[in-house]
């Protein structure tokens, strides 16, 4: 895939080139610090994908999605997530991702990006996404199936993660586990609360019910929770 | 005071130390220029442009690690732009704190 960077800060496209060298399938073709030039570049040249940087002076990255016309996959980035909302409005955002940007979130970004770019049911994508990860409980490393976490909670230096099969509360942050659950599944809803959104039993006002717990829904993240469910 | 750290750095670069090299140049050069712009835009009371270089020292914060400081920069961002600058002397210290830091490594 072939993509460009467009973000004014340096050290912002620096670290997205490291991240794009660490994955063979992608290629960064060129990297401009303002909206303006990369519509130049956009207009002459065909590209696959862009990391766009929403927030920059003058012309901001949503200015340059509404300009494009037949715009590649983007993915925002940026360090504001209240600021991505308006942008998952368009069909060709594909994800956005939280400055400073990690390896593992920037790799399901990518996944994503590829699974859009093709039609064939055969794709072979070179990543593959984990189905389940260890925990480290009173020096036990248990294994947690992916699917059968229905809820994470965070509470102040732990994290309790409850699954189909039991509870574990672990010494880590609601960020971090963030990164490994696949964003097909789950999906913060609060500040305090990531759900799978697969186990919700219903909805009211700002509240899921997930089996027996009912967790409230942050104003911001209602509009991403309603577009997610498969409504009839 | 929470103290800056490498750790993203290091988890970037894998042990590349051409990687580490070059993130951390931008990082120290990027910081001088973005201080120097933010405190010329703060002589100027240009609110607008004190937010936007706030934001963008918010993204060094947060790339060393320092988090209690980044929602402080966070919240002066958006003072800013209700032109206020409430947690002005906070962020001024989180400056010092980083260029204090940026000399050592």
């Amino acid at each position: 895939m072939k993509c460009i960077i467009v973000d004014d800060e340096q050290m912002a496209r620096v670290i997205i080139r490291t991240l794009c060298d660490k994955i063979k399938s992608i290629k960064v073709v060129d990297e401009f610090s303002n909206a303006m030039q990369a519509i130049k570049f956009l207009n002459a040249n065909e590209i696959d994908l862009i990391f766009l940087d929403i927030h920059m002076p003058d012309f901001n990255g949503l200015d340059l999605i509404k300009t494009i016309k037949n715009p590649p996959k983007i993915i925002l980035t940026t360090s504001d997530s209240e600021f991505a909302l308006e942008a998952f409005e368009y069909g060709f955002i594909i994800d956005y991702l939280l400055k400073p940007v990690g390896f593992l979130r920037f790799q399901k970004a990518i996944l994503k990006a590829q699974i859009h770019a093709s039609t064939s049911s055969d794709i072979k994508l070179g990543l593959e996404i984990e189905n389940d990860f260890y925990v480290n409980i009173d020096r036990r490393l248990v294994k947690i199936d992916l699917a059968g976490i229905y809820l994470v909670k965070a509470e102040r230096d732990y994290i309790e993660i409850k699954t189909e099969t039991g509870n574990y509360r672990v010494h880590s942050t609601l960020k971090k586990i963030e990164e490994k659950l696949p964003d097909s599944l789950f999906l913060k809803i609060h500040r305090s609360f990531i759900i799978n959104i697969k186990k919700i039993i219903d909805i009211e006002d700002n509240s899921v019910l997930i089996k027996k717990d009912v967790i409230p829904v942050s104003r911001s993240k209602r509009p991403e929770l309603m577009k997610r469910l498969d409504l009839l | 005071m929470e103290k800056p750290n490498l750790e993203y750095v290091e988890e970037l670069a894998s042990g590349d130390e051409s990687i580490r090299e070059r993130l951390i140049n931008v990082i120290k050069n990027e910081f001088i220029e973005e201080k120097e712009e933010y405190y010329k835009s703060l002589k100027n009371k240009d609110y607008k442009k004190i937010a936007e270089n706030v934001h963008c020292l918010k993204h060094k914060i947060s790339i060393l690690s320092l988090d209690k400081s980044y929602k402080i920069a966070n919240e002066f961002e958006h003072n800013l732009r209700k032109l206020n600058l409430d947690k002005v002397e906070d962020f001024e210290k989180i400056l010092v704190v980083i260029s204090y830091y940026l000399k050592t490594i």
